[in-house]
């Protein structure tokens, strides 16, 4: 018998516990639900949510609200990277921009994104112009503070060399800044992702329909009636599932892109999640 | 040297200065009802909420009504989650096991966008305080929890050992080694959940309220008045900054020490 290795070992002990942990939370949820110590009006069964949620994946509508809301968080996120990242890098490294915008900065970076909901479905009416900007408005300060932080963390030597060599300065930011400057970068859009999600489902929950498919506006259609709160529930899982799937689809795109960095950083300790 | 940092003071302010005048110029010209001129918006401000009696500190009705009680839901829910989220945060840093129990369902949690839960909790708990506070806590939870946890899993384990070899107690252990070396960690879920509870704040006051910031947001389009609305923007706008200036005060004052705490933003 070949012996297995400590690492393997360990995690099939870290998958072990965490699926002991789910469904022990299940279970618990169920008894307390099946004794009555919680009444069924307030949290219903595990398993009538569960049961629910299996249903909903049968359902057309459900699943185009589903693709609905990947569609405006793909979007959102899209523009967001490429107006956020850019922007960063002028205001990380050109020193007088960045003081003479910090005010701006500071002053609109506040404003929660929810409370431009009702200005900007005014302004552009519902749809999916309406959700991607307010994902764009609420999703850009994480990658645009994280792009400056890393920025801000490049090694001074590394680019006096580039500069030393003749290279010109947009060249350092390119060769030296941008890819040291890289895993900031891939952590301000995991955190841009999850801000999208929640705006984009937040959006669509109180514009309701009229904004086109999600997966707020299917909240919005079940809160309208009475006694669906398992559909609710059963529809939030799946939310929650689909926000750890986008996220690992991040990690997964960030440890493809940046497979150099993870290699170099491999005695440092896991950087992933 | 002076003169300079007066220049430097003063081109710090000059392109919000600059906008702000655009902006007067551009929408006194257009008349846009989606933009007013901020001239308008400040003058209604006033009005709504700043030109109240001495005796409330020039506090209007309104501003007491529907400023207070959103203030008061916010903090409210981030104390409850700061309760909660960093003993437990502490126990489950401290302890493999129980966090590797646990570990899906933190991350489940975490990605649950809260927003969908909002009518769970109208059901639960009626609208008002209760409901608004429970989702702030909910939603601003996860931050803290996670990064506690985070924070007090990488003590780094010779300091751990050496306070063990000098007999520290589990108490003394706790406050001066554990504690003050999650806490740059904890302060960056402070800072995630500080804008995720003026959200959630928003949010809650939106679906479900009968005052606050957001229900006056809700009044103001529902009878088309967007200049009320931009006055509700722009306060929420200094709400955010004021609480994230009494933040990063907090934590210079408890961070001075600490060799690390580079301004590293971690929004």
């Amino acid at each position: 018998m070949t012996p297995v290795p400590a690492a393997r070992k360990a995690r099939a002990a870290r998958w072990r516990r965490g699926l002991t942990g789910v469904i022990a939370f299940g279970v618990i949820a169920e008894l307390l639900g099946v004794t009555g110590v919680i009444p069924r009006s307030v949290l219903p069964l595990t398993s009538t949510v569960l049961g629910h949620a299996v249903t909903l994946l049968g359902s057309g509508r459900f699943l185009a609200d589903l693709a609905a809301t990947v569609e405006a968080w793909a979007a959102g996120l899209a523009i967001t990277i490429v107006i956020g990242v850019p922007a960063g890098v002028l205001l990380g490294s050109v020193p007088g921009v960045r003081v003479a915008t910090r005010a701006v900065v500071e002053f609109l970076r506040p404003i929660p994104s929810v409370a431009l909901i009702l200005l900007v479905s005014l302004w552009l009416g519902p749809g999916l112009r309406m959700s991607v900007t307010l994902i764009v408005y609420g999703a850009i300060w994480p990658v645009l503070y994280n792009t400056m932080a890393g920025l801000d963390d490049v090694d001074p030597v590394a680019k006096e060399t580039n500069r030393a060599f003749g290279f010109s300065a947009l060249d350092t930011i390119r060769m030296v800044s941008l890819p040291s400057a890289a895993p900031f970068i891939a952590t301000g859009v995991r955190l841009a992702s999850s801000v999208a999600i929640i705006l984009d489902i937040g959006a669509g929950y109180i514009t309701g329909r009229v904004n086109g498919p999600g997966l707020g506006a299917f909240i919005a259609d079940q809160s309208s009636g009475a006694g669906n709160l398992p559909v609710i529930l059963a529809a939030t899982i799946w939310a929650g599932i689909l926000g750890l799937v986008l996220d690992r689809a991040i990690v997964y795109a960030e440890r493809r892109l940046l497979r150099w960095n993870h290699l170099r950083l491999a005695g440092a300790g896991d950087t992933g999640s | 040297m002076s003169v300079m940092r007066v220049a430097r003071e003063l081109s710090r302010w000059v392109v919000l200065v600059v906008g702000v005048l655009l902006w007067q110029l551009w929408a006194s010209g257009h008349h846009s009802p989606f933009f007013p001129p901020p001239s308008t918006i400040l003058d209604r401000m006033y009005h709504l909420w700043f030109s109240g009696p001495a005796s409330h500190v020039f506090f209007t009705a309104n501003a007491t009504g529907n400023l207070l009680p959103s203030i008061w839901r916010t903090l409210a829910g981030l104390a409850i989650a700061t309760v909660i989220g960093v003993p437990l945060g502490i126990a489950l840093g401290r302890s493999r096991a129980a966090s590797e129990y646990l570990e899906p369902l933190l991350q489940f949690g975490r990605a649950l966008p809260v927003v969908t839960l909002a009518p769970v909790f109208l059901a639960l708990f009626k609208i008002g305080n209760q409901m608004e506070i429970a989702t702030i806590a909910f939603g601003t939870i996860w931050p803290i929890l996670l990064n506690t946890i985070d924070g007090a899993a990488s003590v780094d384990p010779v300091q751990v050992e050496t306070a063990t070899a000098f007999r520290l107690t589990r108490a003394q252990r706790l406050t001066q080694l554990i504690l003050p070396s999650a806490l740059p960690k904890i302060f960056t879920g402070f800072r995630l959940s500080l804008s995720l509870a003026l959200i959630l704040m928003v949010f809650s006051e939106l679906v479900g309220s009968s005052n606050g910031i957001g229900y006056e947001m809700l009044n103001a389009q529902n009878s088309f008045d967007l200049v009320e609305l931009w006055c509700t923007i722009v306060v929420l706008g200094i709400l955010g900054y004021l609480l994230n200036a009494i933040l990063n005060g907090v934590q210079r004052l408890v961070l001075g020490w600490h060799r690390g705490a580079r301004q590293v933003e971690a929004v």
